[in-house]
């Protein structure tokens, strides 16, 4: 379940007490609600579900886990992969 | 649009169903609207049929009807598809378009000049592809049915000898090549209707591709197989063409040429862009032999810049496509059930 | 897309494949919760190319094939109300009730509409003054938070016209009811990452421990699933059963506050039949004493129901991971996503419609010239 999708907030709005944003998906902007994220700034990554954004996206913590990736190949390497 | 509501019809600001009643009103509609813009010879002599000198050899003769909505969508409009749509299918069977027939169904209240747009655009794409209006019909139904305007149109084309493509001609070890980027139409389409509004306009790729067609037949004589994948997407027509061909298909996941922007599009609704539709853009199937100078060709073209082979014919599993995926996992891409509907899961 | 398309890189799975099967001596059963997961696993056949002995089952996260058949056929009995405009997610339109679907309502005459936020259906009610705005609430925890803000903005605006059908239902108690069901052979848990990042994973620990099951937070993209596979199978071959976080960069502990306290105010805990598994005690969400004027189940008149499963449907068991779709007789027979007996074939994410969409046909050139 729980197609969400990441994207960056461009801008942000109020519409009759409702915070809401325009995210880009890639290219595609989209009107969504931010009133689960109230501390969510303009130029965050945040991801979308059904119209909602529901987290915003650590950018370190996703940095991490591609550097972590990219570290298996080393060690990978280092080990003399036999599988 | 520099069209200007000629005397006549200055009374009628929206169609009533007397204009489609074969009477005065049917007649001034023609008079005043049809055939300013269709103007040519044949349909100038509002004869019952056009009658038309044709050379001999084979006659293509293709049908389609176009129940669009929205009417006007960006990139394009139900007027330029219905005469695109056509010519592209008379294209694929290897045929140089000529006539086209124009059926329409409007709907009671329509404005006359959303009419006299959608015929507009229909002049400006027959213009475009060098094919002549030469008859028509027009039916008007009651307010509540046709959605605007449903038009039908028919056409007709010259197969040159020496061409032989249809759908039951694939063969192993072809390659299949596709002339562009996939589901432009489709999301085009679905970014403007109702309850899925995007804010990015993603342009319709609806085009006349008979001139493609031909730089393709110039670069070689090995081509077995047309398509213009519309409806159903890529998916629908290599599901089709490898089940009258009894043959397998092998795609390549990496090589399926997909905009940025749809892609997203797809992403955020759940889409697969393989399943949807297309209006300018078409799969040549050809002998191995002949890939890389069609593949030149085809990017040598203005609709074809982004032409890439996006695999090949195989023994394996006749009917069936499969594709590899960038993980390196192979799965089949079935024949869809009905529409593509957007996901939450 | 950015943070999308760094985790579909095909070199780094191949090198998380290779890392699997380093790590891996022994053979393993490991649940992936959620159908998002399952859908990119058989989509991007990642069970094709893990070594021999991890099995992965594929567990009873997909909403659409759980809501309850009741639920459905009232859905059903709603939408096929003169005046009734009904709202729902695309993934419900052919889901089978006992007769029919929400697409052949449509056919009928029915005035159902596919939207893609629970805002959209409030907007076409806030359109529509002189007609009753229905709106399908399923789903798990994830899509809870939208579902409520949707109620909590019709009762502040006294939207009369609106109401919901309320179908969640929630993901930690399915997971202890596998694992004290006593067919189960999961041995680590995949958790659902978007679930997690709305609840946050505090509810694990206690499971994890009682259990002595690893749970690993997993994403959805196949390198993130992959390193979710890793990240269990480490746990597994050394010992360890603990609650860890592999989906980082979108979940935390404690989850999204400002989201929960909406959900306790909205809704309330209530028991909750899965379909195809039975009654699992507290497991799903309705609506509050509260928003009860808003509840389509109240507002209309949809008794005396009675619900009809087809007998060849094992879709109950396909759920549990008790069975493969391609072991249940119907599968590519007389089941098929153009004629599903039950959710699981319907659902883009069900297990069953997965197999069959993207291959794992039991007669595959019997299928082929069909």
């Amino acid at each position: 379940m729980c197609l969400a999708v990441p994207g960056q907030v461009r801008d942000i709005f109020d519409a009759g007490g409702t915070r809401m944003g325009r995210v880009n998906f890639g290219g595609i902007t989209k009107e969504v609600c931010l009133a689960y994220l109230p501390d969510i700034q303009v130029g965050d990554y945040t991801i979308v579900h059904v119209g909602f954004a529901i987290s915003k996206i650590d950018e370190e913590s996703a940095q991490k886990t591609l550097q972590m990736f990219h570290e298996l190949g080393i060690l990978e390497e280092e080990l003399g992969s036999a599988s | 649009m520099s069209w200007t509501c000629p005397l006549p019809l200055r009374d009628y600001p929206n169609i009533v169903l007397g204009h489609g009643g074969g009477g005065k009103l049917s007649a001034e509609l023609v008079e005043n609207l049809f055939l300013p813009a269709f103007r040519n010879s044949v349909i100038e002599n509002l004869g019952d049929s056009a009658v038309l000198r044709v050379p001999a050899g084979r006659l293509a003769f293709s049908t389609d009807t176009y129940v669009v909505h929205p009417l006007f969508f960006p990139g394009g409009s139900i007027g330029d598809l219905a005469v695109n749509g056509t010519v592209n299918d008379l294209a694929m069977s290897g045929a140089r378009p000529a006539y086209l027939s124009a059926g329409f169904i409007i709907e009671e209240g329509l404005p006359m000049t959303t009419l006299a747009q959608i015929v507009e655009c229909m002049r400006a794409a027959a213009d475009k592809a060098g094919v002549q209006i030469v008859t028509g019909d027009t039916k008007v139904v009651e307010k509540g049915h046709g959605d605007g305007c449903y038009i039908n149109t028919a056409g007709i084309g010259i197969v040159p000898e020496g061409r032989d493509v249809g759908p039951a001609r694939a063969k192993v070890g072809d390659a299949i090549i596709v002339s562009g980027t996939i589901g432009d139409h489709g999301m085009a389409i679905m970014s403007v209707r109702e309850g899925l509004e995007f804010d990015t306009i993603i342009q319709s790729d609806s085009a006349a591709l008979h001139d493609l067609v031909e730089a393709i037949f110039t670069a070689s004589n090995g081509i077995h197989v047309l398509r213009d994948p519309t409806r159903g997407g890529l998916a629908s027509s290599l599901n089709e063409i490898a089940a009258q061909s009894r043959v397998g298909m092998a795609l390549n996941e990496e090589k399926l040429p997909v905009k940025p922007d749809v892609q997203s599009a797809c992403e955020l609704l759940g889409m697969d862009p393989i399943y949807i539709a297309n209006e300018g853009k078409l799969i040549a199937i050809v002998s191995q032999s002949e890939a890389e100078a069609v593949l030149h060709a085809m990017r040598r073209h203005p609709l074809g810049v982004d032409s890439e082979i996006i695999g090949v014919v195989v023994s394996e599993r006749p009917g069936m496509v499969t594709v590899k995926t960038k993980i390196g996992g192979t799965h089949v891409i079935p024949m869809q059930i009905g529409e593509q509907l957007p996901r939450i899961c | 897309m950015k943070y999308l398309n760094e985790f579909r890189d095909g070199e780094t799975a191949r090198k998380l494949f290779r890392e699997i099967d380093r790590v891996t001596t022994k053979p393993w059963a490991l649940m992936e919760v959620c159908g998002g997961q399952t859908h990119s696993i058989i989509r991007n056949g990642i069970d094709q190319l893990l070594p021999q002995g991890i099995e992965l089952i594929h567990g009873p996260g997909c909403p659409v094939c759980v809501t309850p058949l009741e639920m459905i056929d009232k859905a059903l009995a709603i939408a096929a109300k003169p005046g009734v405009i009904f709202c729902s997610f695309g993934d419900m339109l052919r889901v089978p009730g006992s007769e029919k679907d929400l697409f052949r309502v449509k056919s009928e005459g029915g005035d159902v509409r596919i939207v893609y936020s629970p805002l959209d259906a409030l907007k076409i009610a806030r359109e529509n003054p002189a007609r009753q705005v229905v709106f399908f609430g399923i789903g798990f925890e994830t899509t809870a938070p939208a579902n409520a803000m949707a109620v909590s903005l019709a009762a502040k605006e006294k939207l009369e016209n609106f109401s919901v059908l309320i179908s969640h239902v929630l993901v930690p108690p399915a997971m202890e009811a596998i694992l004290t069901s006593p067919i189960n052979r999961v041995q680590a848990f995949l958790a659902a990452g978007h679930v997690c990042s709305v609840m946050g994973y505090w509810q694990y620990p206690e499971l994890a421990e009682r259990f002595s099951v690893p749970v690993v937070i997993t994403g959805f993209e196949p390198l993130d699933v992959l390193d979710g596979i890793r990240r269990a199978v480490l746990q597994l071959e050394s010992g360890k059963h603990e609650v860890e976080n592999g989906y980082g960069r979108v979940v935390n502990f404690e989850g999204n506050k400002p989201a929960q306290e909406m959900l306790s105010r909205v809704f309330e805990v209530t028991d909750r039949v899965w379909r195809g598994i039975g009654m699992i005690p507290r497991s799903g969400w309705r609506l509050s004493e509260e928003y009860r004027h808003y509840d389509a189940e109240y507002r209309f008149d949809v008794q005396g129901i009675e619900t009809k499963e087809s007998p060849l449907c094992r879709s109950g068991e396909v759920l549990q991971g008790a069975i493969k779709p391609t072991e249940c007789g119907a599968f590519g027979t007389v089941c098929t996503p153009r004629s599903p007996l039950g959710a699981t074939m319907v659902s883009s994410e069900g297990a069953c419609a997965a197999y069959y969409n993207y291959g794992r046909f039991v007669q595959i050139d019997q299928m082929a010239m069909a």
